[in-house]
């Protein structure tokens, strides 16, 4: 039996054709399309100043977003992420206060994400408590902390040169924000793509039983992907006290929403298993210009959230529908 | 069709029967599972279905109960031929089913539980609780049950889950009782009591289907006994006409005609050494040896520990103590990346749950644990990966579209081939392989046996769990016999006959032989 040399082939559709029918490319001519209509609709979009500023809107959540579509491919999920933001950017603040330079804060903002990242982690893979629960949990946690330690205060006064994280430029209008978007989203693509390490994530996502019973180590993958998840919450924290020059306990409220939001418009499945870095990052410029053209259009802060709503839920619903009415 | 009973019974001994069933017939895509089948049930008298694994008794009751629809066939009642569309319609017609996991649940009360979807009715079409309480406490009363029907299940044992379960026949006034295994899990004192609420119910009239492997039961309480084998019933009479050997050859007394691949039964030296292995309830001090080239049987019936041990050795159960030894060092074993890393691979017998991972395409299944070797410093070489793929899943002629096709629309037979070409392109010193060939077609399984065969060959160890003993006494170096998680026996090869087998795993004193 096994002197038989009949060939499978190693594919029958190329990875290119596969590429051009996927979730993405179609996101990508629904960013095209709104970048026009952009245009159209406001005399000031089409303005090198203004687009650059218009990636702030999404620099910063987009970078949680690469690590949280790793954690929500491998079937979990990571909801206290503005929380460590919140928790990050005080522990930073009171350091200000008691004295300590730029590069202190940073290793101090960095180190309080990864280990709100490691509480998460061992709460769901040591102790083996759903993920969805945990991180609901620690959310009022760590965000409590931040409002015990606050008030009604603002940390003030970082240093001059810590204002460059989030308001220096590299070169013209690109941001360092917006090179450390770029450098971190090759860096994730890279990390889910290409290594075996993204290859177990897919695994588990899909099958987690499967994955251990295939010598996967389950429990070490998707501990690190919290710490991942927690060390880029603790990065953004980094940007967003830079960009503000100020800490209130309130700061990134409702950030989750927006950041699983960006996750699931890029294609990632909510229930684990499939999307690609790519989709992230197309969703994070779709809703950076959604965002920028809304706000020149005056258009209040309290409708753009209702809209990010609908559109978290129209994005997971429409595949549904659209299954349902081809029946 | 008619009765059967051997000619030595006199047709006197044998009542009318209340419920009969003749000429059943059902199958499913590739399996005849039960092929004109007959079983009579009779008034106050308690009837043995038995069978190896696999015989279609399940099936049969899953006829009487209405979750299967027979293809061909009468199911009578008095002489009253019926169908059972649905579950509801065959406890109307008064069948009702205790199964071997009794379907009852932890979170409502005795009473509720008794009369889940029968509950009496008070006004508005309420539940009237004072009256379900009340005759919940009757029921309970009439078998000896002291249960508080106000009591949550879950706070219960399990015998007395099981009373609970024959309470909720009973509440439906169930004239045919059928009890799949009821004493598995039960202990001796608990098992007696049940004896005697059997011999309650047959003093009510009831006819009771009993269906279990333990033949010390079998000939203690049954009237009748009934023999199915490969789904066709082989044998029934009385039980007083009958031996215990007579009824083990009913069982197995196929011609082992299935061809199995030749071997030559060269054994090399030890390579695995299990010792004291315990885990705190599926098993108990499993030890022993395999060499290289090998094929260990590990035999026994369903629930006598054999997959939860193996599963253990694979790194996924905890143990409660235990060594293993690789070539006579000792290996630590805690997951099963390290048994992996340790040379033993493990093959389950749930193929889409554990075995593969059915939304990714085979060349990932297969490389999943080999990635360490298709890649550079954590980096995916996807050339080598397809190679490596290309490679193991041609040596075991897999039939495939692509290897770039998902595992999970492959055939039960080719998904097995993926599991086993992934754990082979492992390199490994020892493959456990559970329950390799259920659920996969003749060509397939013959392709199976053919490369198992192959494997011992080139000194790769082989333990083998099987549950059909064809395949067992075909395949087998020597096989373990397993019950109630324990080892309870060693046979050689001259010494693995399908009699052996049966009595071992089942209990059956040795002076009954």
């Amino acid at each position: 039996m096994t002197t038989t040399t009949r060939s499978i082939p190693d594919r029958l559709r190329s990875p290119l054709e596969r590429n051009l029918k996927s979730w993405e490319s179609l996101l990508m001519l629904v960013a095209i399309g709104i970048f026009i209509a952009n245009s159209f609709a406001s005399p000031y979009f089409l303005n090198a100043w203004n687009l650059s500023d218009a990636t702030f809107n999404f620099t910063e959540k987009a970078m949680i977003a690469f690590a949280m579509a790793l954690l929500i491919i491998s079937g979990e999920i990571d909801l206290s992420v503005a929380a460590i933001i919140a928790l990050a950017s005080t522990a930073m603040g009171a350091a200000v206060q008691a004295g300590v330079g730029t590069e202190g804060l940073v290793l101090i903002g960095l180190a309080v994400g990864l280990a709100c990242g490691a509480v998460n982690g061992f709460l769901v893979t040591g102790l083996g408590l759903p993920s969805i629960v945990v991180t609901i949990g620690t959310m009022s946690l760590f965000r409590g902390i931040s409002f015990i330690v606050l008030g009604d205060q603002v940390y003030k006064g970082y240093p001059a040169d810590f204002a460059f994280f989030g308001q220096g430029y590299v070169w013209w209008v690109i941001s360092f924000e917006f090179v450390l978007f770029a450098f971190i989203a090759v860096i994730y693509a890279v990390i889910l793509h290409m290594t075996n390490f993204g290859r177990a994530v897919y695994a588990i996502g899909n099958n987690a039983t499967g994955a251990l019973f295939s010598g996967i180590r389950v429990g070490r993958v998707k501990f690190t992907l919290f710490l991942l998840t927690g060390l880029m919450s603790g990065v953004a924290a980094v940007c967003l006290t830079s960009r503000l020059g100020s800490t209130r306990p309130s700061i990134a409220f409702g950030w989750e929403l927006e950041i699983v939001t960006m996750v699931v418009l890029g294609g990632v499945n909510i229930l684990g298993g499939s999307g690609s870095i790519p989709g992230v990052v197309i969703a994070a410029f779709v809703m950076g210009l959604v965002t920028f053209g809304l706000g020149l259009l005056n258009v209040p802060g309290i409708v753009m959230s209702i809209g990010i709503g609908a559109l978290l839920i129209s994005v997971i619903a429409l595949p549904r529908l659209w299954s349902m009415w081809r029946g | 069709m008619q009765l059967e009973l051997r000619p030595d019974v006199s047709n006197a001994a044998a009542p009318t029967p209340l419920l009969s069933l003749s000429g059943v017939t059902k199958t499913f895509p590739g399996v005849r599972a039960l092929s004109d089948v007959s079983l009579n049930l009779y008034p106050g008298k308690v009837t043995a279905l038995v069978g190896e694994n696999g015989a279609g008794k399940s099936t049969v009751v899953k006829v009487l109960t209405g979750i299967y629809q027979p293809d061909e066939g009468d199911i009578r009642i008095d002489g009253e031929a019926l169908s059972f569309p649905t579950p509801q319609s065959a406890e109307t017609a008064g069948v009702t089913a205790i199964h071997q996991e009794t379907v009852l649940f932890d979170e409502l009360t005795v009473a509720e539980n008794i009369f889940l979807g029968h509950a009496p009715k008070g006004r508005f079409g309420l539940i009237d609780k004072t009256a379900m309480a009340t005759r919940a406490r009757e029921i309970l009363d009439g078998i000896g049950a002291k249960i508080d029907p106000g009591a949550t299940l879950k706070d219960l044992g399990t015998a007395n889950k099981h009373l609970v379960a024959i309470s909720r026949a009973l509440s439906i006034d169930a004239r045919v009782v059928i009890m799949d295994e009821p004493t598995a899990a039960l202990s001796q004192k608990e098992i007696e009591e049940l004896y005697e609420l059997v011999e309650s119910l047959k003093a009510r009239g009831k006819a009771i289907l009993f269906i279990s492997h333990k033949f010390d039961e079998i000939f203690r309480i049954a009237d009748f006994y009934t023999v199915y084998r490969d789904g066709q019933m082989v044998g029934e009479g009385a039980i007083v006409d009958v031996s215990e050997p007579e009824l083990v050859k009913l069982m197995v007394g196929r011609d082992v005609s299935q061809i199995f691949p030749e071997r030559d039964h060269n054994v090399g030296h030890d390579i695995l050494e299990v010792a004291g292995y315990d885990h705190p309830t599926e098993f108990a001090d499993i030890g022993f040896t395999l060499r290289r080239g090998e094929i260990l049987g590990f035999y026994g019936l369903v629930g006598a520990g054999r997959s939860e041990f193996m599963q253990a050795l694979f790194g996924i159960t905890r143990l409660s103590g235990g060594t293993v030894r690789i070539d006579g060092a000792p290996v630590s074993i805690a997951s099963p990346a390290d048994a992996v890393a340790s040379g033993i691979v493990y093959v389950p017998e749930d193929r889409g749950k554990q075995g593969t991972i059915g939304a990714l395409p085979i060349f990932q299944n297969v490389t999943l644990p080999s990635l360490a070797r298709t890649s550079r410093k954590g980096f995916i070489k996807l050339a080598e990966e397809f190679k490596l793929a290309r490679d193991y899943t041609e040596r075991l002629d897999l039939r495939a579209a692509s290897l770039d096709t998902d595992v999970g629309n492959l055939s039960g037979g080719n998904q097995q081939k993926v599991v086993i070409a992934k754990w082979l392109a492992t390199q490994p010193k020892v493959i456990i392989l559970d329950e390799p060939t259920k659920g996969i077609d003749i060509g397939s399984k013959a392709a199976v046996h053919e490369f198992m065969a192959e494997l011992a060959a080139q000194g790769l160890a082989v333990i083998m769990v099987s549950s059909e003993i064809p395949e067992i006494v075909g395949m087998s170096d020597r096989v373990i016999v397993m019950r109630e998680g324990r080892i309870v026996a060693e046979l050689a090869r001259d010494q693995i006959t399908p009699e052996t087998l049966v009595s071992h795993a089942a209990g059956i004193k040795e002076d009954a032989q």
